[in-house]
């Protein structure tokens, strides 16, 4: 375990065996866990589709889905069943078994990482100790579907999508690593549990609010969010790298990369806005709350920023952001070493003016030229 | 470490979500960027021209709508000026105000949907596109209220046109200006500096100045490189030389000069409609004009300053009932004449938002 400073007095409290909620290492913990995890991610995508058609809608001055069901809300249920019924077509040029693999690659990862993802306190399917670094390397696997799906497909407009994926995932996992690597240092635990335990007194967004603004900004273009979409932009690529899918492999890339953003936005919750720490309410309702409010800045952003270039976005992630990045991790170091019990309130303002001042200058060289890199 | 890299061909269009239409582009790219561009025409080829030449010259009036469809007045407004011309008709006073204000309306609309298109294939995901169709939606209404057609208008005719304002018109289009300047300013508000839009279209796809003028390009294409060149100042049809308006100009040609361009024309167009709606007088509509218009042999051009350029036709009479030959210069094909130069060495991204910049109409290119 590593021994870092901690934020909050009694530091190692969580480190000592304490009575949670929820039992660990029963079968019928699994079993429920695993129940819940799936179901929970199903209904949540299902939630974030109806959400992200509505709230586009009403950003653009439309009504959206609404005649399914009240509001409009069995509308995703039919566009699945749609889709189960569908005919899926191969490619004459794809290759097959790599085809058909592609869409699981994607998907199964995004069930995978919840595993770690506390609901309440110690109400997750596993406390690994290393849960950020879990989360880390089992969401990256996706990339390698996204890769797998536009190479087997055979369709130039797919290629040209998976490339830049690539290129965007590897470019931000730096990045957005080292953004988490500050709340790792602040929490003195990997494990997303602890981490939300610390954020009983303060929320780590206030604390680290470039570490949150990075981790989103890289968030969004991990999961292919606008302004980073151009893996799948529509009005270029046609779709990306799913171009050529149809029916329920389709729906397996939807699934997956609506999955990915309820991961997105959990972890976001998790790790900066204390999870399911909140007054009154109970605990998961708490969670879900700033899920909602973290996926409602997404669709935000969707609806009103066009999107970037390829470079623009290279640039954006090794001038602008791994820099910030590093900054970050090192004014958290020298913070953390100068208040080893906990840190100040007064470093609040501080790091929130920091973090202002490095993002406009930031922006400021960005809009001078530093964003075009010449390949 | 060297890698063996080798170009390879892809197909954007016919049927492609940023084409505008049926344009086919075949680029060859060297990883993300064009090293070579082909345009290829054609793909709505109608044969209007030679339509024309089988029809009375009214009869002709709605195949010209369907040349800019998004801009069918102001192609209206020039065939009937060629035929005019060729036949010497005159125009009565309320007449050519009715065609300066549709006109005018036409532009504003038929700029909304080029600026809303271009943020679209800039990648903004539909908002600022259906605002700008929300926007368009009043003056088609007041266009459904003129002349009881939404698109394809056919409202102009030889010697005047087809009806008179209705008594509500005029009130509704004054609401209709403060309304519209205040949404204008509100876009601006949210795109002029936007840093990602600045990113993307600032700098990219530049059109010289002297290429512009070499290869013919009009409209906003050509002012977005800095030339001060509008037929509505340069050769004054109708009657523009009675209204005050500005020509707004880009400084170098790229393609956020002629978003720009185009933003500040719609607000030139509003000034254009308060001063016709203050000035227009009572009257005739329509001039003497017969059933069948026989001009006398001989040829005509007339042009007028569309939203995308220079609307032109070459009307030839032989004295018969029928144009013998209609020509029709389309801005958005002269414009696209520098396509490849514009586009090679830029990357994919910035084909689709050069392309986009010129917001052309595909049945104007293929007529």
């Amino acid at each position: 375990m590593m021994v870092v400073p901690n934020i909050t007095a009694d530091a190692f409290r969580h480190f000592a065996p304490v009575a949670s909620d929820w039992p660990g290492n029963e079968w019928w913990h699994w079993l429920v866990f695993t129940v819940i995890i799936i179901v929970f991610i199903l209904v949540m995508v299902i939630i974030f589709i109806y959400l992200e058609r509505r709230i586009i809608a009403w950003f653009a001055a439309r009504i959206g889905p609404n005649r399914t069901g009240p509001f409009g809300v069995f509308q995703n249920i039919a566009a699945a069943l749609k889709l189960l019924l569908k005919e899926g077509v191969n490619p004459t040029n794809a290759d097959i078994l790599i085809f058909w693999l592609a869409p699981i690659v994607v998907f199964a990862p995004v069930i995978a990482v919840f595993a770690v993802v506390p609901f309440q306190d110690g109400a997750l399917l596993k406390d690994l100790n290393i849960g950020i670094l879990f989360v880390i390397a089992i969401s990256s696997i996706s990339t390698i579907g996204v890769f797998m799906a536009g190479w087997s497909s055979g369709n130039k407009y797919s290629m040209l999508g998976a490339m830049r994926m690539i290129a965007a995932v590897v470019s931000y996992e730096i990045p957005v690593v080292l953004a988490l690597a500050g709340v790792v240092m602040l929490a003195g635990s990997l494990s997303l549990n602890d981490i939300v335990v610390a954020q009983e007194r303060v929320p780590f967004i206030l604390l680290q609010p470039l570490g949150f603004l990075l981790l989103f900004v890289g968030g969004c273009a991990e999961i292919n969010r606008s302004p980073f979409d151009l893996m799948e932009a529509d009005s270029e690529l046609v779709a990306g790298f799913h171009t050529e899918y149809s029916g329920i492999k389709w729906a397996m890339f939807f699934l997956g990369e609506f999955g990915e953003m309820v991961v997105m936005a959990t972890l976001i919750a998790t790790l900066f806005l204390g999870g399911w720490q909140g007054p009154g309410l109970p605990p998961w309702l708490w969670l879900l709350i700033k899920i909602f409010i973290v996926d409602f800045v997404m669709i935000w952003t969707r609806a009103t920023l066009p999107r970037v270039r390829i470079d623009q976005l290279m640039a954006l992630a090794w001038k602008f952001m791994f820099p910030l990045a590093l900054v970050n991790l090192i004014v958290t170091a020298i913070q953390v070493l100068a208040w080893p019990d906990a840190l100040p309130l007064y470093v609040i303002p501080i790091n929130w003016v920091i973090t202002v001042m490095l993002v406009l200058l930031g922006s400021k060289l960005f809009k001078l030229g530093w964003g075009r890199v010449e390949v | 470490m060297q890698l063996r890299t080798e170009p390879f061909v892809l197909n954007i269009g016919p049927v492609h979500p940023s084409t505008h239409g049926v344009f086919r582009m075949r680029a060859t790219l060297d990883g993300e960027v064009v090293v070579d561009l082909e345009p290829v025409f054609g793909y709505l080829h109608r044969g209007i021209e030679k339509l024309a030449e089988e029809r009375t010259y009214s009869g002709v009036i709605p195949l010209t709508d369907r040349l800019d469809y998004v801009a069918s007045i102001t192609n209206n407004l020039a065939y009937v000026l060629a035929v005019e011309k060729l036949a010497g008709i005159t125009v009565p006073e309320r007449a050519e105000y009715i065609r300066v204000i549709t006109s005018e309306m036409q532009r504003i609309a038929a700029h909304l949907v080029s600026v809303g298109s271009f943020l679209n294939d800039a990648g903004a995901y539909f908002t600022p596109f259906l605002y700008m169709y929300r926007e368009r939606e009043n003056i088609v209404d007041l266009f459904d209220m003129l002349c009881g057609q939404r698109l394809l208008y056919s409202y102009m005719r030889i010697g005047g046109v087809s009806q008179d304002l209705p008594d509500e018109f005029l009130p509704a289009l004054r609401k209709f200006i403060p309304h519209m300047r205040s949404r204008i300013n509100e876009y601006d508000w949210l795109l002029k500096e936007n840093e990602i839009l600045l990113a993307r279209a600032k700098g990219v796809g530049i059109l010289p100045r002297e290429t512009a003028i070499s290869i013919g390009a009009s409209g906003p294409v050509l002012r977005g490189c800095g030339v001060k060149w509008d037929l509505r100042k340069a050769d004054p049809y109708s009657i523009y030389d009675r209204f005050e308006f500005d020509i707004p100009t880009g400084i170098q040609g790229d393609c956020y000069d002629r978003y720009r361009v185009r933003v500040e024309e719609m607000r030139q167009s509003l000034r254009i409609l308060e001063q016709a709606v203050e000035q227009i007088p009572a009257g005739e509509i329509r001039g003497d004009v017969p059933q069948l218009v026989r001009p006398p042999a001989g040829e005509a051009y007339a042009h007028v300053e569309g939203p995308t350029g220079e609307v032109g036709f070459h009307v030839v009479s032989d004295g018969s009932i029928a144009p013998y030959r209609c020509h029709i210069r389309a801005p958005s094909l002269m414009n696209l004449t520098a396509l490849k130069d514009m586009i090679v060495g830029w990357k994919v991204q910035d084909l689709i938002l050069i392309f986009g910049s010129f917001a052309i109409t595909m049945g104007e290119v293929d007529r």
